[in-house]
């Protein structure tokens, strides 16, 4: 078990270590000559070579690349040249913001998700599972950007247009309003979940969609096997072949679902965090994609290779605790 | 019943078939449908931001309304569809190649080539796809063809898992030692025994790999690091409307609209297809309708 354990541990390892390398190299390779971002416009040639000389930029790449991945394992992620401030410090600032997004959407996502697939496999062909189908084929197929604009348009402009009671009125952008400090701390918490609200709504709705997909099919096709027809004929009571063969078996594959689901939710965080103005990596991400800023793009994507790999040894993890087979198989 | 009967008496699938039919026709005749020149500026301060179901001042109608310089919405809409249904369509046939070419290889090589193939697929499928998107994109000069390849090259690792797991399935099926003792060639057997096997999971990925594409070109060039400008991407036209949320939103609305339609279609036509091909899925009577 330990074995097994360090063995995914090190692939994980070597997973982020391919990821930031081949980033390292996408990045060197591509177009565009990072030594001008340094200089001001109209720079001489001499001038260029020397900033090249500076940044040590005038290496060769496997030089280069040494030196970099050196300076990174020991935590110096060097300077942001568009903000001339350490890269850590930016995405330090940024992370807990993504974290608190992402973090809230998986829970609800998966709270509300199993909860809705499992309904809907209990009330199959009524017309509430009908409708919930085409619900979540629906939102399921948008944009998370374009849902974001709607929930804005909706519960922010028109919302405040029109006079909606205030509780159905959430505000379209930021972590907290600009007058928060002079809240009470009550009013403080009340301020952060409101502007919560709008963020985690558009990713939760997007991930719920997708998990009760999946849980109402699952779920379907568990309740069809022999062990279940088995159980039955042994005359246990309805409830307890739900709860502790259908279901329970049925959420096996939703692990494996949680750890593959987390590229796709950092990619969502990305568009949501750009729409709402939300000062987490992925807005930080695209800014500097934007303005061509090579360390916080490289330091970006390797937290998201880090949290990516996690989850899916965090899945690992979880599968083995849940399913016996899995932990008892030998290495 | 032939399999195109039984895809054709599911719900889904015709509705799905429907929509893109309805899509691909607007696509390919877009320049005689629209009702106008999707770029077209006429004048710009009396066609600006005029509201769906209102008239020009020349009395052309604007059915979809008009965004901030006057372009009709209709057929941006119309012209749009073309570039969506071929980043979709070309993007997911990289994929496609690329992810068979690498999944059969594992399986067929096995050993060190499979070790070594599947360790790169791990390592791309661990990278958060639109932080690559966005890196290479951005970098590279941005067009078409860029948003194709980049779309085409980060998407083809479930396609290999799948293709891998298939094939090796396959291979160890006594109907493949059959031919090889007929005396069936090694490309012979690739392509007639091999390769017809393994395609039912990978159309069906492919279809659902279709809708994810249009959504993540609309996503980067919603961003404004797609498909350039003024080419009428649905995803850009959203990023023209955003602006103008607050007086004008028709114009990021219904975009979106056909993103979903596009995006819907494919679902549908995946989910019918795997339920029609997969006869597991048939006799274990599950109903994922």
């Amino acid at each position: 078990m330990l074995h097994k354990a360090l063995r995914r541990l090190a692939i994980g390892f070597g997973l982020v270590l391919a990821v930031v390398t081949i980033t390292f190299l996408l990045i060197n390779l591509a177009p565009g000559e990072p030594a001008r971002l340094w200089v001001a416009p109209g720079a001489t040639e001499a001038e260029l070579e020397n900033t090249r000389r500076v940044l040590g930029l005038d290496r060769p790449l496997p030089a280069r690349y040494v030196a970099w991945l050196g300076d990174f394992v020991r935590g110096d992620w060097g300077t942001s040249i568009a903000q001339q401030r350490p890269v850590v410090r930016i995405l330090g600032g940024a992370l807990p913001h993504t974290l608190l997004l992402s973090g809230g959407s998986l829970l609800l996502t998966y709270l509300v998700g199993v909860v809705v697939g499992a309904f809907q496999a209990a009330k199959r062909r009524t017309a509430w599972d009908t409708t919930l189908t085409v619900g979540n084929l629906v939102i399921f197929g948008m944009p998370a950007y374009w849902l974001a604009i709607m929930l804005v348009l909706t519960f922010a402009y028109a919302g405040a247009r029109y006079g909606w009671p205030v509780w159905l009125q959430f505000p379209a952008m930021g972590v907290a309003s600009l007058d928060a400090d002079f809240l009470t701390p009550w009013g403080r918490v009340i301020d952060r979940l409101r502007h919560l609200a709008l963020p985690l709504v558009t990713l939760s709705l997007i991930g719920i969609a997708g998990t009760s997909r999946f849980v109402r099919g699952a779920v379907l096709e568990t309740r069809g096997q022999a062990f279940v027809n088995a159980a039955r004929a042994r005359g246990l009571p309805r409830l307890a072949i739900e709860g502790r063969y259908v279901i329970r078996n049925a959420l096996l594959p939703i692990i494996t679902l949680l750890g593959l689901s987390l590229p796709a939710l950092f990619s969502g965080t990305v568009f949501v965090e750009v729409i709402f103005a939300w000062p987490g990596m992925g807005r930080e991400i695209v800014t500097a994609v934007g303005a061509r800023d090579y360390p916080v793009v490289m330091a970006t994507t390797a937290i998201f290779a880090v949290l990516v790999v996690a989850g899916n040894l965090l899945a690992d993890v979880l599968y083995a605790v849940a399913d016996p087979r899995i932990r008892e198989r030998p290495a | 019943m032939t399999r195109g009967h039984a895809l054709l008496r599911d719900r889904r699938a015709v509705i799905g078939l429907g929509i893109l039919s309805v899509l691909v026709f607007v696509a390919l005749l877009a320049p005689l449908l629209a009702p106008m020149d999707p770029n077209a500026q006429p004048d710009i301060l009396r066609t600006r931001f005029l509201a769906p179901l209102s008239a020009g001042p020349d009395g052309t109608m604007h059915w979809l309304g008009t965004d901030r310089f006057g372009r009709d919405i209709l057929s941006r809409l119309m012209y749009g569809s073309r570039i969506s249904l071929t980043v979709g369509v070309l993007s997911v046939a990289v994929s496609v190649v690329l992810g068979c070419a690498v999944g059969i290889a594992a399986a067929v090589g096995g050993g060190w080539i499979e070790r070594a193939l599947m360790a790169v697929t791990d390592t791309v499928l661990a990278m958060p796809r639109l932080v690559v998107l966005l890196a290479l994109v951005a970098l590279w000069e941005p067009s078409l063809l860029l948003v194709v390849l980049v779309l085409g090259l980060t998407g083809w690792m479930g396609i290999a898992r799948l293709a891998r797991a298939e094939v090796k399935g396959i291979l160890a099926r006594p109907y493949l030692d059959a031919a090889r003792a007929l005396g069936v060639s090694g490309p012979r057997l690739m392509w007639r025994h091999l390769l017809p096997n393994t395609m039912t999971p990978v159309i069906v990925a492919a279809a659902l790999a279709v809708g994810n594409a249009i959504t993540l070109e609309s996503g980067l060039s919603f961003l404004g690091i797609g498909v350039p400008p003024p080419a009428p991407s649905w995803g850009s036209m959203i990023a023209t409307g955003r602006d103008a949320l607050v007086h004008a939103p028709w114009i990021a609305t219904f975009p979106g609209i056909a993103i979903v339609l596009a995006v819907v279609a494919t679902n549908l036509i995946g989910d019918s297809v795997r339920d029609v091909l997969d006869p597991t899925t048939r006799t274990a009577g599950v109903d994922r309708g």
